[in-house]
């Protein structure tokens, strides 16, 4: 059996897990850095086109507090606000650290430029080139990654399970990607960096790796989950033409930078009607946008292909090229002059506000498991504000390193095979069920992705029921017992299917958790839309946790975390 | 991606033909039928063989058409590409695995740098 050796195990190579790694390693401890797919290629961060909200106040006097007013502004009274306060305090720390890295935020005349973004009062959202941000981040700390000692990076290891012994977490069981073999990892602590659920969802702007598994992960551990019920659906994401070799989720900056006008089938704007001011703005922010579309198309003023207009034709070519110029000819490429014609756009799953359950250090409640990044939830509570993803990555992966580094400094490792050995057996069963030399005319395992992916979208989505949340619970769980009857081939190496086998198992788990708390939130808050429940009910102020326990999900109510503060006075960077 | 090619809502379809195998094995290559719209994608295409009709097929991707990962490369009639930005076209064309990287399977050849794999680091510290 192969076997390594660590003392601090960050799960996850995207921005959140780099960072983990790097603040592990200069902490006093050996970091080991794994991905299913390559070092920093998988995740969010490296497909984030857009931008990263911090409060450096270069662009406009900004102070940290005023971030921390619009983040709990966003999330609907259910933000966990002390650690909301230290994204928005430890944020400009992280972006200046990344400068000093060169990773090159954009300047002018000396001072970062900081751009506007829905929900944030002053311009605060930093980026490297529009469309071109995600890459630069995770190349840049790639390079620091590569460049650090202590770290050593394993791409192809998708992690199975993290290992328990006596509450304390020891390690991991994964999975080697080329050869499907099991491995065993010990370590004194592990950090959960490993993202989203968005790919739960049938529209996604997922990569291949955001089935929810570091959820799977934490609850099979036995740490809890918390706010699963808030999904984020990005309100324009890209629907036609077709559009490759770009994220679906790139039109915001146009849109705030230019003024995009969003119209309905019948070329009228109509974001107002929804108690929200976007006329000349452009603010309103990304919960109630993307309910205007969908109420727009039941009202039967949907675009063509089911979403809505944006509209840039208003604007002269001169000022579309000046803000977008090598972008506007990328787009000519996929057959869309921005000149001539808008583009179709509607509702995507995007982000997840939920995630695992974590306190200032951003420890789980098993003792040595971490987490960062998307994959922690709280500090977005129902509804998160456009440029806080990136910053959570840094800031929350950074914490989640440091804390697990000092936690496993003077350490000794208490790594035992036995507690390992269910998880090892379960792999093996797993394997046996392989199917060798079949001629395949059908993909089980894809078919059920595909439809896990509908459920979700039809009966977990955006606009919510009681019924159809019940429907979707009752056939997920369903699927959660075919799924052990499900054949998939054999062929090695690189057998793509069993990963598949393994992250649909985790998804059903996760895509489950978010069921059960989105029927038991019988209001509409933020993310998380009733249509049998319309208005924000005030008694369920309370964040609702998820535990497995006997092997079933287990819905908990805990208080919010408030952080009493006052605005300070906004001050311009020297 | 594309739903359109999810929901077999496509109209059209084209012909492609994908390398198949491991290094020691005989070259073979397996035709498929792929329902396209304008502006599918190479890479929709084998996602959606992957998923809908052969499981077995193994290719290497990450970020799903953002053209972000770079892990996408391949020969598409012979000629370097990221499956992500070539589009499929009607007739048949022609997927190989790169020619200049070590073979893994199908479509899959070793991009990871030797100090990322993990068969490296098992035989150093293992």
């Amino acid at each position: 059996m192969s076997h390594l050796a660590t003392d601090v195990l960050v799960v996850g190579a995207g921005g959140a897990g780099m960072y983990a790694a790097i603040a592990a390693a200069r902490n006093g401890a050996e970091a080991l850095l794994v991905d299913k797919s390559m070092i920093s290629r998988g995740g969010a961060t490296i497909m984030a086109q857009m931008t990263v909200a911090a409060a450096v106040g270069h662009q406009e006097p900004d102070h940290w507090t005023h971030h921390l007013a619009d983040t709990i502004e966003a999330g609907r009274g259910l933000c966990h606000e002390e650690l909301s306060a230290i994204l928005c305090r430890e944020a400009a720390e992280r972006i200046h650290e990344m400068d000093r890295w060169k990773v090159g935020w954009a300047r002018k005349g000396g001072r970062m430029t900081q751009v506007m973004a829905p929900g944030h009062k002053v311009p605060r959202c930093v980026y490297v080139d529009f469309l071109n941000t995600g890459p630069a981040v995770a190349k840049c700390l790639r390079t620091q990654v590569a460049q650090g000692s202590g770290i050593t990076r394993v791409g192809g290891l998708s992690i199975i399970a993290v290992i328990v012994r006596d509450g304390q977490a020891v390690g991991a069981v994964g999975l080697d990607v080329e050869t499907g073999e099991p491995v065993t990892i010990e370590a004194k602590a592990v950090v959960l960096a490993a993202g989203g659920l968005t790919k739960l969802y049938r529209r996604n702007s997922a990569s291949i790796n955001m089935g929810g598994d570091g959820y799977a992960l934490a609850l099979e551990a036995g740490a809890e989950l918390i706010d699963m019920e808030f999904v984020q659906f990005f309100p324009i994401g890209h629907l036609a033409p077709r559009l490759v070799g770009m994220d679906p989720i790139m039109w915001d900056p146009f849109r705030y930078k230019l003024g995009g006008r969003l119209l309905n089938g019948d070329m009228q704007e109509f974001i107002h009607r929804y108690g929200a001011s976007d006329s000349g703005k452009y603010t309103a922010m990304r919960d109630v946008t993307s309910y205007a579309i969908i109420k727009e198309g039941e009202a039967g003023r949907a675009s063509p292909h089911g979403g809505a207009w944006l509209s840039f034709q208003h604007i002269p070519e001169r000022e579309l090229r000046a803000a977008f110029g090598p972008v506007i000819d990328r787009l000519l490429k996929n057959g869309i002059d921005l000149l001539k014609e808008p583009v179709e756009v509607a509702p995507i799953a995007h982000y997840h506000m939920g995630g695992v359950r974590v306190d200032a250090e951003m420890k789980t409640r098993i003792a040595g498991l971490y987490s960062g990044g998307e994959a922690v939830g709280g500090a977005n509570g129902a509804n998160r504000l456009s440029g806080n993803a990136i910053t959570e990555a840094f800031v929350f992966g950074e914490r989640a390193g440091r804390f697990a580094g000092l936690y496993a400094q003077n350490r000794r490792q208490a790594w035992d095979a036995r507690a390992a050995a269910p998880v090892l057996d379960r792999m093996r069963a797993v394997a046996a069920r392989e199917t060798q030399g079949r001629k395949w005319t059908d993909s089980p395992t894809g078919r059920m992705l595909a439809e896990l992916q509908t459920v979700m979208w039809d009966q977990v989505g955006l606009l919510r029921t009681g019924a159809k949340l019940e429907a979707g619970l009752a056939r997920i769980r369903a699927m959660r017992a075919e799924l052990d009857r499900l054949p998939f081939p054999a062929e090695t190496p690189f057998n793509l299917a069993l990963l598949d086998w393994h992250d649909l198992r985790a998804s059903l788990l996760v895509a489950e958790s978010v069921a059960v708390a989105a029927i038991a939130r019988t209001e509409s808050r933020g993310a998380h839309q009733r249509e049998d429940h319309e208005e924000m009910d005030p008694a369920q102020t309370y964040n609702q946790t998820v535990e497995l326990a006997g092997g079933a999900l287990r819905l908990g109510k805990a208080p919010v975390v408030r952080y009493p503060f006052q605005l300070e006075n906004a001050v311009a960077a020297e | 991606m594309s739903e359109a090619l999810n929901s077999g809502s496509a109209g059209k379809t084209m012909t492609l033909r994908i390398r198949r195998g491991g290094p020691g094995e005989t070259p073979r290559y397996d035709t498929f039928e792929v329902p396209y719209q304008d502006g599918t994608s190479v890479l929709d295409a084998v996602m959606w063989i992957h998923g809908h009709v052969d499981p077995s097929l193994a290719i290497r991707y990450s970020c799903v058409n953002a053209n972000a990962c770079k892990e996408c490369m391949l020969l598409v009639d012979g000629k370097v590409e990221y499956a992500c930005t070539a589009r499929l076209k009607a007739g048949t064309m022609t997927l190989d695995p790169l020619d200049n990287k070590e073979l893994i399977r199908d479509l899959v050849t070793d991009i990871v740098p030797p100090k990322e794999r993990l068969r490296n680091i098992l035989a150093e510290r293992g």
